[in-house]
């Protein structure tokens, strides 16, 4: 009875904390865009500074009509945004925050867990671009395929470098084992990691399947209220999960002063410096075209990728 | 050749460094702008000026000025004289839906009775309470700014170059007089008899 209540407890705080933190970066890239194109943001929405600014966005779509278009394949439509919001909830609950357990649940293959279920969020935008019935859905449904290919192979091998460096696949006993030096050792791993981990949230300046001036926000051209928000949820739970994840593997996640007592807060205080440097990068860089996109995935990930899994192979066999 | 990659840092700076900065955003609704001088927002009625001359309505490109008066005349100065009669007017309406704002009825005012005024907020719901009668108009002449300083290198304005030639006039005349007058005292036998030729 008590595991239960235990367990049940744990996974209330990640639910919380999964419907929490996407609105703080979304809120952050409301403001933090804002300044750094000499504008304001929003001001009124809760009085101060506008902090309330997602809520009321919530309350907008929540009354907009659900409109599902005629030729679109219901079911399937209906589906995706749950398909693209939900493995990142997953994901949560795995990413360890403080060190003696601070989990929602410990999994002892958490890294493929992990990778594998954020490759189904992908699906989602799949699904729906598919679904809609739209050419512009269609082709942003298929370069979201086409990047998934593309950038899920240099995630995979960055990861896998860690893997190798700390000698498990549990989340937190890559942590555990995380010295300083390693940060530098897997710097290269690192930027691939975090890079395709952009590309695969469709974050600028890798959104070239959503370009919404170019192909209407791709998958999403249909979508209205409710979905349509959760949607845009899914790409800012998103941001929290790449970020908490690229923390926990290069950064040591909660290693720093006094870990013992508040390792939980160096965790999220890294993650919180990532997101704002997954902000920033959008407001400072155009688009990348297709075919860039592409080529950079190729010809410029990966390589670097397999460069860092024969260093990190090189140095643990040395050091060994 | 630059160093590879300097080109994305220097956006990154870019944007960093603007964050810093003051944000430039207007917030209208709660600061009021500081609007430049001569700024066109709306026409005003100094009615006490005007003559009923209807220059302003001719003029008018868009046919936005209405104007409406009568005569009303005036008993003789002295008895045995001729009726004085002024105009007197009775409405004086622009229709700031047609009004495009070209200001030439504000130019060709002879009277200065037209001024520009700042204000601008006066928006209406319907498209027909755009037409301003005379009495709005009249109270936005209390938000005409006083006249912008001329530049220093400006020329003089012309009534105060009149004024000031008048004023030049007059005293080469006394001096004049009164040199006349110290060539005259010499003699000092028949003084006092030049005086009013000047």
């Amino acid at each position: 009875m008590n595991d239960t209540l235990h367990v049940v407890l744990r996974l209330v705080a990640v639910l919380v904390a999964f419907l929490v933190l996407p609105l703080l970066v979304g809120q952050t890239e409301h403001k933090v865009m804002a300044h750094m194109q000499g504008r304001l943001g929003p001001m009124y929405a809760g009085g101060f500074h506008g902090w309330a600014q997602l809520v009321a966005d919530g309350v907008k779509f929540a009354q907009k009509e659900d409109v599902v278009p005629a030729d679109a394949d219901r079911r399937i439509f209906q589906l995706a945004p749950a398909v693209a919001l939900l493995p990142y909830l997953l994901v949560l609950i795995v990413i360890p925050v403080g060190p003696h357990g601070f989990v929602g649940e410990a999994v002892d293959a958490g890294l493929f867990f992990v990778l594998a279920v954020m490759g189904v969020g992908v699906l989602g935008s799949l699904m729906a671009g598919w679904a809609s019935a739209n050419k512009f859905s269609l082709l942003g449904g298929l370069r979201t395929a086409a990047q998934l290919m593309a950038y899920e192979l240099p995630m995979l091998l960055a990861a896998a470098s860690v893997a190798m460096a700390a000698g498990t696949l549990s989340l937190p006993g890559i942590v555990e084992s995380y010295h300083w030096w390693w940060t530098l050792w897997q710097l290269m791993g690192g930027l691939v990691f975090f890079t395709a981990g952009l590309a695969e949230l469709q974050r600028p300046p890798f959104d070239m399947p959503v370009a919404d001036s170019e192909i209407i926000f791709g998958a999403y051209t249909e979508y209205t209220g409710l979905r349509f928000a959760l949607f845009l949820l899914a790409e800012y739970a998103g941001i929290v999960v790449l970020c908490g994840l690229t923390t926990v593997l290069f950064l040591g996640g909660w290693h720093g002063p006094w870990a013992g007592s508040v390792g939980w807060l160096w965790t999220l205080l890294k993650t919180a410096v990532l997101a704002f440097i997954v902000i920033w990068l959008r407001v400072s860089y155009p688009r990348l075209r297709e075919d860039q996109l592409m080529k950079f995935a190729w010809t410029v990930l990966i390589p670097i990728s397999l460069v860092q899994i024969a260093l990190t192979g090189v140095v643990k066999v040395v050091t060994s | 050749m630059p160093l590879p990659g300097s080109g994305l840092a220097k956006g990154l700076a870019v944007t960093l460094r603007t964050m810093t900065r003051k944000s430039v955003t207007a917030r209208y609704p709660d600061t009021q702008p500081e609007l430049p001088p001569r700024s066109r927002g709306v026409i005003a009625l100094f009615e006490e000026n005007c003559t009923v001359c209807m220059l302003c309505a001719r003029e008018c490109p868009d046919w936005c000025i209405y104007i409406d008066s009568h005569k009303e005349t005036s008993p003789p100065a002295a008895p045995g004289g001729r009726e004085r009669s002024r105009n007197v007017l009775d409405r004086f309406a622009i229709d700031f839906a047609l009004c495009m704002y070209c200001g030439i009825c504000i130019e060709v005012c002879p009277f200065d009775a037209l001024f520009w005024s700042p204000e601008f907020e006066y928006a209406e719901t319907d498209i027909l309470d755009l037409t301003h009668e005379r009495d709005k108009l009249r109270d936005w002449m209390w938000t005409v700014p006083a006249p912008p300083p001329l530049d220093p290198a400006a020329e003089e304005p012309k009534e105060i170059a009149a004024a000031r030639k008048a004023a030049e006039k007059q005293a080469a005349q006394a001096q004049a007089q009164a040199e006349a007058e110290k060539q005259a005292r010499p003699g000092d036998a028949e003084g006092g008899t030049g005086e009013g030729e000047a």
